[in-house]
């Protein structure tokens, strides 16, 4: 049965890691230096051979280079109209900029981090081990896997690997942006070391586990950098939405030539528009918004799960995180706070609560676990007792072991223990005491509702028992029942035993529970789950978790755990900071959401452009058609122009929105979307109705068109 | 516009729906293999067909052997079509002697580019007629081949919404169902029963059905008049249940011995759209979730209003040039108003409109009144029906797998605003659904617009053998946007597999027969094969668990997006080519200009 004191002592205060800490200083979004890059790399980006992968912003491309071409030889023969053509190209030319720009912006971030992280990356020297006792200094890019390496103080770790022998402070900054040293020791589940971190004591042993260029420092760069970056599945079918309206438009478009021949043949009047004024309408039509943000937002996400210092192997694991049904949540730092909690005194008979709280309070003085520290608390709160000083009394502290399981002070010659029940009972009995009639009730009523009792002796006389409890951390109940309004399962995974697992699990409100968890549960109830047909989502750290994190849709590591778990997951978390998972959840989600809302509001705006575009076309041939003049633009021209102008500036106007991701709030499928079609459905068919009348009007004043 | 008009609408609407779960849940048994209350009499004629054929009837099939069967059988009919009309002077059952030296001097030859166009036409069910029936064709052609199409094409399209519902309601597996199964199915007990039974009530309301030859009279000013007959009823009666629409006679359901009365014609209306209203239903029961089929079903009817209501004020609203000259174009005891140009007077303007807008709702294209004639608002509601691949009710199977097909592009676009992997009925919609979706809408918009294009510009020879009228616009029956809009309907009506016509355009010449036939075809095929294709996509899919984070697809919210979605994505594709048509054409009307801006002058001035 575990006891309180077993717990191993928390490295971090879980509270604190719910604030997210930053991988790099945070830049502002529209940083100068940032935009000042963007801005080069927009016109490297005209290259039709890389645009060419991107349908949309290449047929704008093979427009406006269509339109330029016309445009020249107008100007040599010195024809009219030039000023409307140079103007209508040069917008053109600026909406294949600005979707650059918009995707440069993007890429700009990774790239700045990148360079940070390269800095990190010095060839270090490092003392490899030949045979025992025999080393030498080689390069740290000439170390293979399977070599062995000795650091010591100061030294940088010259590649991943796996601590063989003795244990070291590491200041592993360069990665988590964390300057708190981190433990690593051999064996167990904090194992692993990442090159380029820093030994700060001790010496260690490490076998190396990465080949030059295949260290996670290398692949985070990669990762940061965008460099190896794949379209996901959803990405890909964005893709062939938008490529798909994009062949309608041409069709409807191209088509559009013919019949205005027709048109302007029967009706007599009017001439049949010009390229320019053509592509205009295919520009204007085609989904050039979501066309030119799409990548923008990609990566974006990526970009936003990094700054939540969690480094995802593929943008396909973040998409999918938004798919999940199912979460596994670790009870111990993700549920409750990592430590349980002394909430009541419960004497047996003849005891006073006063006496129990007294003699667990002295027990408990010398007791830096957060258990000890909560009883010292409660006997403060409950009884006024204050934590006396000790040092004037003769007092000799018993520290707790695995083998006598309790622990305690001897002071003035009393033997105050606490521990385990059947350890205490143990103690008292061998003493000559007695255990007390009511003792194992009490007992038994706390196990009932999943605390731990926690028995308190003096001598040969049991005192009574201390109620230890797990507390669910703040705000996790409401952010379950969230979860639970997104349609996802929350799933409790605990080393305790049912009757314990059952209790937190009603008061935390997780849907299922897995009591008693070993590895292998948890790959079952993964594998069941997706059988299903529903996606999981977990964490963990441990080597024994790597099945199960490599088999989990979404497996995110912990940073302090062993490079089996880092290997295993789709995401490591640099923070290791369980809850973040939900974080991750609700990234996913939000890239989604901005994807569909950006395509939504890009077809929307088409109808405007119709209205203006349409009647402009054919206004000398059916002047009757300026009844679709809704907008009253003043010229053919300017309204030709003003649809082609609000078409590029929009693509500027949303580019905060794509990287920043649209807001992004819990709630039910139906209502979300009820919520994004009134926001994007809407605002996209009537938002460019004023812009375009404005842009009209402006032209109009500057005598544009 | 009469209150006793709108009264007809919604009592035939009330009808539709009171008919759409009896049926439904009918032909869910069928195809789910279930046996159903005409077992007894119709279970041996089932065996008999498969025996006959070969079929194991348990056998199932990938979705690329089901598109094999249906492309071989529809090579097969096309040729059989082909070759019995070529050959009808040598067969027999041909009383008027068509295609022999005896033939009438009325006949129209039936060339090679007709009997090609007319058996693509019967093949993909779409009974585009470049040819007068009674002109044409003998009574042998117009039973064995035509008669029997109208069946068989139209049980290969239940069949294949048959086989897209099984890929959203089964899982993790890879057939689809059995073509041959399917189609013999749908023949035998749906519309073999329903044909029998509505091919009696024509009768007796007094449709002929008779071998006889065409009868002579002699008329009252004692000229004689040649009254054509024939094996009506039986045609009649699958040309509108089976949504094919093509007219044993030229005139189609506006001639009285193809829709006697009143009654004939409500009842007929009614039968264009049953059997397509109630495969909303069999969907729900197919994929246990009732609901979901209601859903599509208020999508369709949410258009369907939306149709019949601009429709149907504007030609009972009437030509305002003619209120102008002082006619009276109100509704009186003793007229009835609006614009009559077109209509049968025994049916009026109500029950003409709300067969045009059904007809085009529907895959049928049968007509009571000449959409020609129809003010240009209320000819832009059958164009834009067809040109939104008629997905309100629909052609029997081809409206429902239509809108299933708007349902995935729609669920693609709003399931991303929640946050999710698009799904649909637990399956999700990914690269392979939204590209063979979009093929399917990229087709017919394809051969809309390219085939109108270029027959808008193309030049030909006077006398020449493509196009004796010479260039291709040559032979629209009006100059001018009207014109424009003749032809734009031609092509939306060939590509989207309708066969009605904004008749004026005279489309029988080797030009047009050969362009329409193509259409046809890539409305068929370049539409059936991506949604076999998703079939078989989905059909392996698991089943994702619905929870709150799913996008629910039955509420109103859901219907909404789905009639936005088929607004949109037509209204986006043709406003260009409609700005030109119709929508002009009503702004000349408003001004007082007809219907070319050459007239307008020298008549109004």
């Amino acid at each position: 049965m575990p006891t309180a004191t077993t717990t191993p002592p928390p490295q971090l205060d879980d509270l604190m890691t719910l604030v997210p800490r930053k991988m790099v200083r945070a830049r502002p979004l529209f940083d100068p230096q940032l935009m000042w890059r963007a801005t080069r790399e927009s016109f490297v980006k005209l290259n039709p051979v890389t645009l060419f992968k991107n349908p949309v912003i290449f047929v704008v491309e093979v427009g406006a280079a269509l339109v330029t071409i016309f445009l020249l030889r107008d100007f040599f023969l010195g024809r009219p109209g030039i000023g409307f053509s140079l103007q209508i190209s040069l917008w053109l030319w600026f909406t294949v900029l600005f979707a650059n720009f918009a995707e440069a912006m993007a890429e700009a971030r990774g790239k700045a981090q990148a360079e940070t992280l390269r800095k990190a990356k010095t060839d270090s020297m490092a003392r490899r081990v030949l045979s025992p006792g025999k080393t030498e200094i080689v390069p740290s890019s000439k170390l293979r896997a399977q070599d062995v390496v000795i650091c010591e103080v100061g030294d940088i770790i010259p590649g991943d690997g796996e601590v063989m022998e003795g244990i070291a402070t590491v200041d592993e900054s360069v990665i988590t942006g964390e300057s708190a040293p981190v433990i690593r020791e051999s064996g167990g589940d904090r194992s692993a070391v990442t090159g380029g971190t820093k030994v700060l004591s001790d010496q260690i042993r490490v076998r190396i586990t990465s080949n030059p260029g295949e260290t996670f420092l290398d692949r985070m760069i990669a990762l940061v950098e965008g460099a190896e970056r794949q379209k996901t599945p959803n990405e890909i079918a964005l893709n062939i939405l938008i490529a798909g309206m994009t062949l309608i438009f041409l069709l409807a478009v191209v088509t559009l030539q013919p019949f205005a021949v027709y048109a302007v043949n029967s009706a007599q009047a009017g001439t049949v528009p010009t390229v320019a004024v053509l592509v205009s309408l295919l520009v204007c039509l085609i989904p050039t918004t979501i066309g030119g943000l799409l990548s923008a937002i990609g990566i974006a996400g990526m970009d936003r799960v990094m700054q939540d210092n969690v480094l995802a192997m593929s943008g396909k694991a973040v998409e999918a995180s938004g798919d999940v049904n199912t979460l596994l949540l670790d009870k111990t730092g993700t549920i409750t706070l990592g430590n349980r909690q002394a909430v009541q005194f419960l004497p047996v008979e003849g005891v006073t609560g006063g006496e129990l709280a007294d003699a667990a309070q002295l027990a408990s003085l010398a007791d830096e676990t957060p258990e000890g520290r909560s009883i010292v608390v409660l006997a403060k709160q409950q009884y006024s007792l204050r934590g006396r000083d000790v040092s004037e009394h003769e007092a000799h502290f018993i520290p707790f072991s695995a083998y006598t399981r309790m622990s305690g002070v001897d002071i003035d010659g009393r033997m105050l223990r606490k521990g385990a029940t059947d350890a205490i009972i143990q103690f008292v009995t061998e003493k000559g005491g007695q255990v007390p009639a009511n003792f194992t009730e009490l007992s038994d009523g706390i196990s009932r509702t999943g605390g731990t009792p926690l028995a308190v002796a003096d001598g040969d006389r049991l005192l009574g028992i201390v109620h230890l409890k797990d507390i669910v951390k703040g705000g996790m109940r409401e952010r379950l029942q969230q979860l639970r309004t997104m349609g996802i399962r929350s799933v409790m995974i605990t080393g305790d035993n049912p009757l314990t697992a059952a209790a937190i699990a009603n008061e935390a409100g997780v849907d299922d529970f897995l009591a008693q968890a070993t590895p292998k549960d948890k790959m079952d109830y993964i594998k069941k789950e997706q059988a299903q047909g529903r996606l999981v989502a977990m964490t963990g750290d441990g080597t024994n978790d790597a099945p199960a994190l490599a088999q989990a849709d979404v497996g995110v590591a912990m940073n302090t755990g062993t490079m089996a778990a880092k290997e295993a997951g789709n995401m490591v978390d640099l923070d290791s900071n369980p809850t973040k998972l939900i974080e991750i959840v609700a990234i996913g989600k939000q890239l989604l959401i901005t994807r569909g809302a950006l395509t939504t509001f890009s077809i929307l705006n088409d109808v405007s452009k119709y209205f203006a575009i349409i009647p402009a076309m054919f206004a000398a041939t059916y002047p009757e058609l300026d009844k679709l003049n809704i907008m009253r633009l003043h010229s053919p021209q300017s309204a030709v122009l003003a649809a082609v102008i609000f078409n590029a500036l929009i693509i500027i106007a949303l580019v905060p929105l794509a990287l920043r991701g649209v807001h992004y709030k819990p709630q039910s499928a139906a209502a979300m979307l009820r919520r994004n079609l009134w926001i994007y459905g809407l605002g996209g068919f009537i938002a460019p109705f004023p812009c375009i009348y404005l842009i009209d009007r402006v032209l109009g004043i500057l005598h544009l068109a | 516009m009469t209150m006793q008009g709108f009264v007809y609408i919604a009592v035939f609407f009330l009808v539709l729906l009171a008919l759409t779960k009896p049926l439904g849940i009918f032909m869910a048994q069928v195809f789910e293999g279930r046996r159903t209350f005409l077992h007894p009499i119709l279970r041996p004629l089932e065996t008999l067909v498969y025996k006959f054929c070969g079929i194991r009837e348990t056998s199932e099939q990938r979705w690329t052997q089901y598109s094999g069967s249906m492309i071989a059988f529809s090579l097969v009919s096309f040729l059989f079509v082909y070759a019995i009309q070529r050959l009808q002077g040598l067969l027999p059952l041909n009383p008027m002697h068509f295609s022999t030296s005896q033939a009438p001097g009325y006949a129209t030859p039936l060339t090679p580019d007709l009997a090609f166009n007319t058996a693509v036409s019967f093949m993909t069910n779409t009974n585009w007629q470049a040819y007068g029936g009674e002109q044409t064709l003998s009574y042998l052609v117009q039973m064995a081949a035509l008669t029997v199409q109208n069946f068989v094409s139209a049980a290969a399209g239940i069949a294949v919404v048959i086989a897209l519902i099984r890929g959203f309601a089964r899982k993790e597996t890879n057939t689809i169902g059995n073509f041959w199964v399917d189609t013999t199915r749908a023949t035998v007990y749906v519309l073999l029963p329903l044909s029998l039974l509505l091919a009696l009530f024509l009768c007796f309301r007094g449709v002929p059905q008779t071998f006889k030859s065409y009868r002579t009279a002699t008329t009252l000013e004692g000229a004689t008049q040649n009254i054509a007959v024939g094996p009506v009823a039986g045609q009649e009666a699958i040309k509108m249940l089976g949504t094919n629409g093509g007219g044993f006679f030229n005139a189609n359901s506006a001639h009285p011995y193809e829709n006697p009365t009143p009654l004939t014609n409500f009842v007929e209306i009614l039968t264009i759209l049953a059997i397509s209203s109630a495969l909303t239903y069999t969907f729900g029961r197919m994929v246990e979730d009732t609901r979901q089929g209601w859903a599509l079903f208020a999508a369709m009817a949410v258009l369907f209003f939306a149709g019949v209501f601009i429709c149907y004020p504007s030609e009972g609203g009437g030509n305002p040039n003619l209120a102008r000259l002082g006619v009276e174009t109100k509704a009186t005891d003793t007229q009835p108003g609006g614009n009559m140009e077109g209509k049968e007077v025994r049916f009026g303007i109500a029950s003409s409109t709300l067969w045009a807008t059904a007809t085009t709702d529907a895959s049928n294209g049968s007509v009571n009144s000449m959409h020609d004639s129809y003010t240009p608002l209320g000819g832009f509601i059958p164009l834009f029906n067809l040109q939104t691949d008629e997905v309100i009710f629909g052609g029997v199977g081809a409206g429902l797998y239509g809108m299933l097909l708007y349902a995935i592009v729609g669920v693609f676009i709003a399931g991303l605003m929640v946050g999710r992997t698009p799904e649909y009925l637990g399956k999700k919609i990914e690269q392979k659904e939204v590209k063979m979706a979009m093929v399917a809408i990229i087709a017919t918009a394809f051969s809309i617009l390219v085939f109108a294009a270029i027959s808008a510009v193309i030049p030909f020879a006077k006398n020449g053998y493509w196009n004796p009228p010479g260039p291709a616009i040559a032979n629209f029956g009006n100059p001018g946007a009207h014109g424009f809009s003749e032809l734009l309907y031609t092509f939306s009506s060939a590509s989207e597999n309708n066969g009605s016509a904004f008749n004026g355009i005279n489309v029988n010449t080797p030009w047009y027969n050969l362009m329409t036939g193509l259409a046809m075809l890539i409305g068929r095929f370049g539409f059936i094969l991506p949604t076999l294709a998703i079939a078989g996509s989905l059909v392996a899919k698991k089943k994702v668990p619905t929870t709150s984070g799913t996008l629910p697809t039955h509420g109103a919210l859901f219907v909404g997006l789905l009639v936005g979605v088929v607004v949109v994505i037509g209204a986006l594709t043709f406003f260009p080519a409609l700005s030109l048509g119709p929508l002009v054409e009503h702004f000349f009307m408003r001004e007082g200009k007809l219907l070319s801006s050459l007239i307008i002058h020298a008549v109004w001035s």
